[in-house]
């Protein structure tokens, strides 16, 4: 197996062991992204002679006999819309096109205290808004599955880098499910952590009340380690939990006998594909096969999710976005007379199609007049949901749901913002209720990737860890690789 | 419809987006479906909910009063479109 | 003025006060006035995309001190919400603040107008973010080509007082501002220095005609910093809104801003015909709950407020005009009370706290919390006058030198050799050189002229450069002519 393929755990065995060293280990995965990433197109920016030299810092470290942690020295990538210190960081906006952060976020900060090696910034939907990485105002990102077909989004890039071998592992974020559904559509295992537990400090918002940084990984125990090394609280973000974090990696070895989990029929109705539900009844197989204890459990309110969703997170994005004015960073339209003109030409040209969409449909719910009956509304119903999942965790450790109602589409194929929208029904109502939900490999259907989605009650990623590995280890999925060609070409 | 062109020019007024007529036309429909589809939360009552503006329930979350270093003034400024004399320059404002 | 008989005006006012806090509300920049722009700016006050607000806790307790001194309730829930609108000197183009529940609420302060107390509404009082500042390329914001924005007030922490609509005149309004900025200066609150904008009004005002129930349409005249130009500012607005209606006219309801140097109010109407501020909770900040223990604390610290002081010091035997002064600055009421732990006669200190000590201040353009001399400096220094160790004339002079060295009075006295001669010895052969060189005052004296005494005594005053004890040369001069 090429070492770029290999996983986090595999890797920090062969550095501890001196089997390889960390700079040749960035070097490959510098090389897979050279030749590549031309067609993939996940990175943005690369930071190879800043990677190489951090990698070089591990290697001394490991020469001195120092000990070094799970993660040093292991090469990664942020999706963009995670400041960087000094290093471009432009929410794939043309509005941000040459923005150079003065200051890191929290996760880069706790990444780098842990030697991991960074190799750059991820390709994304523009700030976040979208399901199929197409609304990058910087170009699109390839299924490493099938080239003609879509990586999923907003967190395109970061799962596209790791299940093409660029990278071990990388974060993205996940507003409405944009780290699942990516990790679903490119076969690799991606974590929404509960909200809060991983400080948003440096995380360029999209929908505050919702997004979530989370790794994404090629196993289920990477994505353990790395959540390790990001989780916990923050002084520098209000919102994040003060808790006792555990070490993640203990709950991979559990077993999963007597584990109830619910699997909530809502989730397979209609506008679900059937391979989809194929691999859902499969996987209940699998857990039946076990040990678990799988019964069929209701969240009623699921089909109002959408709505309330695309009503709170563009309301908030609508006030979020509006500091990109052409003031003080980013693009200005600099012909402009007066400043109303200024602003008002600056974030036409900034901003692509999508986000003035949201920006427009958020602008409206808050505005005079509208506020009881859509926005107010919406978070009313955010209470439904929430206490939807409250019943539901009563009676079951985990549900079980499908991550996505299909695999990747084809480019172009949902050219209909509504349409887009619907692709998200199965991991909206987790940021709604603000639960951790993880996406991992179930299977393939028609050659792509299928991922199963575990969600549990708040700071219950542990379960989540134990349940996915405790599958992954039974099915051995997450082995199946893309054709090297990319299927299709 | 749920939504008209002259709302959605001054959706865009209040949302700085100088928008062609063209758009205009398209975020209308678009806006419209939309608004049509999220019409579903309607079938709900909701008089009695609470509604939720944060998922997590934290309360007093502080910091000390005491005076961390700020950037430099060179630091706040690299990423100015425009800027003069320690000051960020913007164009006429009324 | 003529308007008042036809109309009478209904004025509100909402008052941005400057927290006295180190560091911003939401960051650990410094709120430090007056250095160089864009110096006190993180990426957090900057707006930069990715950052968080946390709020600063002492924002909390001076914003509940100040509403408790406003007799307001203070919310045992409260939560922050997202002002929504574009202005350049607004970073994230959203002003984080609280709408629909603020910490205090339902407040009121009594102002004095003449010989009437009134009672005032304090509707509510918020926390906010200051915005930046601009500055602007032309004399005013609408004859300026470009204005340069300076962030470093961004993110300083506001307490947002809003009145009820309760004053009828000129001189109520100007009571309840001086009333209201005594409260928090009083608290420490703020520093409550307006010539360098710490506190800022916006002036809510509109007529309507004697005996009519319904209120007219307002204006709102915003960010005036001095009590004067909220005087001129409301003469203005009055009469100008006065000749709308005389004409037929209908006042426009809108915000205007102050043109100090014409004195007149002009409209900043903006493009966007109305505001629609689309206020929603902010996610980025979890709710306050404060405890009921803990309010009761800081209501316990509370220090004495302007009434209390005034009724005091008018209860020590002062006048009510000298108690009113000593109240309205807190430094010099705060002054005068520490001397006056040290000192018992609390009309003589007022005369001097009031007299010779604010007039060296005045000269200098200090307040007292810029001299160096201490109160119980200036008791010892009124304790040598009753000794008669020094005379109220070479006082003036000592307290000169103590208000710029801080040197103790016996100290500058020793140093300059000021103390006065009383002995009588040494007095008489000065006596006999002046009334030798000055037989015409003799003898004016002498024919029945008293006021040449007091020439004599002066020269003799002048010959022994004031240190004489003015007394005793007196009754001795007195005993030296009649003697002959």
């Amino acid at each position: 197996m090429d070492i770029t393929a290999r996983s986090a755990v595999e890797l920090h065995t062969m550095l501890v062991e001196k089997e390889i060293q960390a700079q040749e280990l960035t070097a490959a995965c510098l090389e897979k992204i050279r030749t590549d990433d031309q067609e993939i197109r996940a990175f943005l920016t690369v930071t190879a002679e800043q990677a190489l030299k951090q990698a070089a810092a591990v290697d001394q470290k490991i020469a001195a006999g120092e000990k070094i942690g799970l993660l040093a020295g292991i090469p990664m990538a942020l999706k963009d819309n995670i400041s960087t210190l000094g290093i471009r960081t432009t929410c794939a906006s043309k509005i941000l096109e040459s923005y150079i952060p003065p200051y890191d976020a929290t996760v880069a900060e706790q990444l780098a205290q842990a030697g991991s090696v960074l190799l750059g910034k991820l390709n994304m939907d523009e700030f976040a808004m979208g399901s199929s990485t197409e609304n990058s105002g910087f170009g699109k990102t390839c299924n490493p599955w099938n080239r003609k077909h879509v990586p999923g989004g907003s967190s395109g890039g970061a799962a596209a880098a790791v299940a093409g071998d660029e990278v071990v592992f990388s974060l993205g974020s996940d507003t409405g499910g944009s780290i699942r559904q990516p990790a679903s559509f490119c076969g690799v295992v991606g974590l929404k952590p509960t909200y809060g537990a991983v400080s948003r400090y440096g995380l360029i918002a999209y929908a505050s009340s919702l997004d979530q940084i989370g790794p994404v990984t090629r196993t289920v125990a990477d994505n353990a380690h790395v959540f390790n090394a990001i989780a916990g609280h923050d002084a520098k973000d209000s919102t994040s939990i003060a808790f006792d974090k555990p070490d993640y990696s203990q709950f991979l070895q559990r077993e999963i006998k007597g584990l109830k989990i619910g699997v909530p029929r809502e989730y397979l109705a209609e506008g679900i594909d059937p391979e989809v539900k194929r691999v859902i009844r499969e996987a209940i197989q699998t857990y039946t096969d076990l040990g678990a204890l799988v019964e069929e459990c209701s969240l009623p309110h699921t089909k109002y999710a959408l709505a309330a969703y695309y009503l709170i997170a563009t309301a908030e994005c609508s006030s979020n976005l509006a500091r990109y004015d052409g003031v003080r960073y980013g693009l200005r339209a600099a012909e402009a007379e007066d400043i109303l003109g200024m602003v008002k030409q600056t974030r036409a040209r900034g901003f692509g199609a999508e986000v003035k969409r949201r920006i427009m449909l958020g602008t409206y719910a808050l505005s005079s007049g509208y506020y009881d009956a859509y926005y107010l509304k919406a978070l009313k119903v955010r209470t439904l949901i929430k206490q939807d999942f409250d019943q539901a965790f009563a009676q079951a450790d985990v549900l079980l749901a499908p991550t996505a109602p299909t695999t990747a589409w084809a480019f172009g194929a949902k050219a209909d913002p509504l349409s887009m929208y619907l692709a998200d029904i199965c991991t909206i109502p987790v940021n709604l209720a603000g639960i951790p939900a993880i996406s991992l490999p179930g299977g393939l259907a028609g050659g792509l990737p299928v991922g199963i989605q575990l969600m549990a009650k708040p700071l219950a990623e542990g379960v989540l860890f134990q349940a996915a590995h405790a599958f992954e280890q039974a099915t051995a999925f997450h082995t199946l690789k893309p054709a090297p060609t990319g299927g299709a070409l | 419809m749920r939504i008209t062109r002259e709302q959605v020019e001054h959706v865009a007024m209040l949302a700085r987006l100088e928008l062609s007529g063209q758009e205009v036309g398209e975020y209308t429909r678009q806006l419209d479906a939309i608004l049509e589809y999220a019409a579903v939360l309607e079938e709900l009552k909701t008089e009695e909910i609470e509604p939720t503006a944060h998922v997590m329930p934290l309360m007093n979350v502080m910091r000390e009063d005491s005076v961390r270093a700020s950037l430099s003034q060179d630091q706040v400024l690299r990423n100015a479109p425009d800027a003069e004399n320690g000051f960020f320059r913007v164009p006429k404002i009324v | 003025m003529m308007t008042e008989n036809r109309y009478e005006m209904v004025c509100g006012v909402e008052t941005h006060v400057e927290l006295a806090t180190k560091s911003k509300i939401f960051c650990g920049c410094s709120t430090e006035f007056g250095r160089e722009q864009n110096t006190q700016v993180c990426p957090v006050c900057e707006g930069l995309p990715g950052v968080l607000p946390v709020l600063n806790r002492e924002v909390v307790k001076l914003a509940v001190r100040a509403g408790l001194a406003l007799n307001c309730h203070i919310a045992e829930f409260s939560k922050f919400d997202r002002k929504n609108y574009y202005y350049p000197d607004l970073p994230k183009n959203f002003q984080t603040s609280q709408y629909d529940l603020p910490i205090c609420q339902n407040g009121w302060l009594d102002i004095r107008t003449g010989e009437q107390v009134k009672r005032i509404g304090v509707t509510r009082a918020h926390m906010e973010e200051d915005a930046g500042k601009l500055v602007h390329s032309g004399e005013t914001i609408t004859t300026s080509q470009e204005s340069y924005a300076d962030y470093n007030r961004t993110g300083v922490p506001l307490l947002e007082i809003v009145s009820e609509p309760d004053m009828r005149s000129i001189d109520e309004v100007i009571a309840y501002l001086e009333q209201l900025v005594g409260i928090l200066e009083y608290t420490e609150v703020s520093d409550c220095r307006l010539e360098q904008g710490s506190v800022r009004f916006d002036i809510n005002v509109s007529l309507r005609p004697a005996g009519q129930e319904v209120l007219g349409t307002r204006t709102e005249t915003k960010n005036l910093n001095s009590f004067s130009s909220v005087r001129r500012c409301l003469e203005y607005e009055i009469l100008r809104q006065a000749e709308v209606l005389d004409e037929g006219g209908q006042v426009i309801q809108e915000t205007r801003t102050w043109d100090e140097g014409r004195g007149v109010t002009l409209s900043l109407r903006s493009k966007e015909e109305a505001h629609d501020y689309r206020y929603f909770p902010e996610p980025d900040l979890v709710p306050l709950v404060l405890d009921r223990d803990w309010i009761e604390k800081v209501r316990a610290e509370l220090p004495e407020l302007p009434e209390a002081r005034y009724a005091r010091l008018q209860s020590l035997g002062l006048s009510a005009y000298d108690a009113g002064v000593l109240t309205s600055s807190k430094a010099l009421g705060d002054f005068f009370d520490q001397a006056g732990r040290h000192y018992p006669d609390a009309k003589n200190l007022a005369n001097w706290v009031m007299g010779d000590l604010t007039r060296l201040l005045n000269a200098r353009q200090w307040s007292v919390k810029d001299a160096l001399i201490q109160p119980r400096q200036l008791a010892a220094m009124l304790e040598l006058i009753d000794k008669g160790v020094i005379s109220g004339k070479i006082a003036k002079s000592v307290l000169e030198d103590m208000v710029v060295s801080g040197k103790d009075p016996e100290q500058i006295v020793k140093e300059k050799g000021l103390v006065q001669i009383s002995d009588e010895s040494a007095l008489l052969t000065v006596i006999q050189e002046v009334l030798q060189a000055q037989p015409k005052s003799v003898e004016d004296f002498r024919s029945g002229k008293e006021q040449a005494l007091g020439f004599l005594v002066g020269q003799v005053m002048k010959a022994t450069k004031g240190q004489a004890n003015p007394g005793v040369v007196n009754q001795l001069l007195r005993e030296q002519l009649t003697e002959q």
